[in-house]
């Protein structure tokens, strides 16, 4: 079996460029493994520097092949990057075929591109805990940009603004998908529009409508989501499409948002993790046992049991 | 917190390189490997052996299944073993499947592919095959 995470000569060995260890270490905090807390622990100061840009929308849009042309994009422009495509995955066995992996005509000895794909089931701790761990493992190894490909309709538990700095919607130009936007609640996330597969009929329209619709909406935080048109086939406007991930990345930058947003997102994932544990003691918890009891007699409602449940183990100060 | 009740999934890394269009074989046993609990890592076609094993070592695969129908695989899979061992990584075994004669693999199984499946091998037995080499007997 694959060797758990040797540390902190892992943390080293990330530090140092070591793929292979990267990789191990990933692995590791897929699976929950415990030793890989130390090299996390060591790690983690090198972390807060890189560019986290999450990719998502709903399925088949394109966005694997938008990060394919982004890294091309990125490394003519002499940047590091590495992507964590977390797929969905097959609920009938447990296994999952994750997707044609994002295809690269990279040089074999670039160094400067690492790809990772992610099973987005049944990871121990959650995949939101497993792909924040998995991103900053990523930019503790040094990469400038790291940019999250995710599933965005609903199904997935990784809500990429927890992890992103700057949030793509990809779309495609077909009718309805104005109104799929709306309800899936991925307006509310996107600080940059992609309408990729332009070279098909509608993208001006599906392009106009989204604008319209960032132009009505009330700015978040300030910022105006941008919208761009893409095409990976041949690629076009892939460079417009940086450039206003850029822009939003200099916003952050210069309202002092950046430091505000990470608050945000560390303070959500700091009480997540709080949250999980206690719910593990509850769950183990003699009284919530005989509380159960009652609710099945009918005899006590659920949310009444939780408050008293509540209440006993966190008395108001 | 719940951790590590189960076993983590193996992961497997299914290439089809070489210049022919045809995977549908190769999605097939990737399926099936799928449907055995496994996260198949499917690298899509024509990829180059430097790609495979770039790949192999990013997803941290416990193994590598490569498929081939073109014939090429006597410059292809000796490659792929061969940089595997440059990256320090041949302890990830390789098994093949296609359309490959006995003598080449003999040859290749000298070579260090650990198992050779031709067009008549049942899953059953490339999912048994695979998780025995993934380190996994049952
Ligand atoms: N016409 C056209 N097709 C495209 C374009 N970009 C991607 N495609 C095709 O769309 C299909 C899906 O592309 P992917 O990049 O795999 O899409 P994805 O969003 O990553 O897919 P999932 O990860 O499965 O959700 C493929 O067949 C691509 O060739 C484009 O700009 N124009
Ligand atoms: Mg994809």
């Amino acid at each position: 079996m694959k060797g758990t995470a040797r540390l902190p000569n892992a943390a080293q060995a990330v530090r140092r460029g070591d793929r292979r260890a990267l990789a191990r270490l990933i692995t590791a905090v897929e699976n929950g493994d415990r030793n890989a807390e130390p090299a996390l622990r060591a790690l983690y100061p090198f972390t807060g520097h890189a560019q986290i840009i999450g990719i998502t929308g709903p399925l088949g849009v394109g966005k694997s092949s938008v990060i394919n042309e982004l890294i091309a994009h990125l490394r003519g422009l002499g940047r590091t990057v590495a992507v964590l495509a977390v797929d969905p995955s097959s609920p009938f066995s447990g296994g999952s075929v994750l997707g044609d992996r994002i295809r690269l005509d990279r040089a074999p000895e670039d160094s400067g591109v690492f790809i990772r794909s992610m099973a987005s089931r049944g990871h121990a701790g959650g995949v939101a805990i497993a792909t924040r761990a998995s991103v900053r493992l990523l930019e503790a190894a040094g990469f400038d940009i790291v940019l999250v490909e995710t599933v965005g309709s609903g199904q997935v538990d990784v809500e990429i603004r927890d992890v992103a700095t700057t949030s793509v919607v990809v779309l495609v130009p077909h009718l309805g998908d104005e109104v799929q936007t709306l309800k899936a609640g991925l307006f509310e996330i996107a600080d940059v529009f992609c309408v990729n597969k332009s070279d098909l009929p509608g993208a001006e329209r599906a392009e106009k409508h989204l604008t319209d619709l960032a132009g009505t909406g009330r700015p978040r935080n300030g910022w105006t989501a941008r919208i761009v048109a893409t095409s990976t086939s041949p690629p076009c406007g892939i460079d417009r499409l940086w450039e206003a991930i850029a822009a939003h990345e200099a916003f952050l930058d210069a309202g002092g948002r950046r430091s505000e947003e990470e608050r945000r997102r560390l303070a959500k994932e700091i009480a997540g993790r709080v949250r999980d544990r206690v719910g593990e003691r509850i769950l183990e918890d003699p009284a919530l046992h005989g509380l159960v009891d009652r609710v099945i007699a009918r005899t006590l409602d659920p949310e009444t049991a939780a408050r008293e449940l509540y209440a006993e183990r966190f008395p108001p100060r | 917190m719940v951790r590590q009740v189960k076993q983590p999934p193996i992961r497997v890394l299914i290439a089809k390189p070489g210049l022919d269009g045809h995977d549908r074989g190769a999605k097939i046993v990737a399926r099936a490997l799928r449907d055995a609990g496994m996260e198949v890592i499917y690298a899509g076609l024509r990829q180059t052996p430097e790609a495979i094993v770039q790949a192999a070592i990013e997803e941290d695969v416990d193994l590598v299944g490569v498929s081939i129908l073109s014939g090429a695989h006597m410059a292809l899979i000796p490659r792929i073993v061969q940089l595997l061992k440059r990256e320090r990584a041949s302890d990830i075994p390789v098994f093949a499947g296609g359309i490959i004669p006995d003598e080449d693999a003999r040859r290749l199984k000298k070579l260090g592919v650990r198992a050779i499946f031709g067009p008549g091998a049942s899953l059953e037995e490339i999912v048994t095959t695979a998780r025995t080499l993934a380190g996994r007997s049952t």
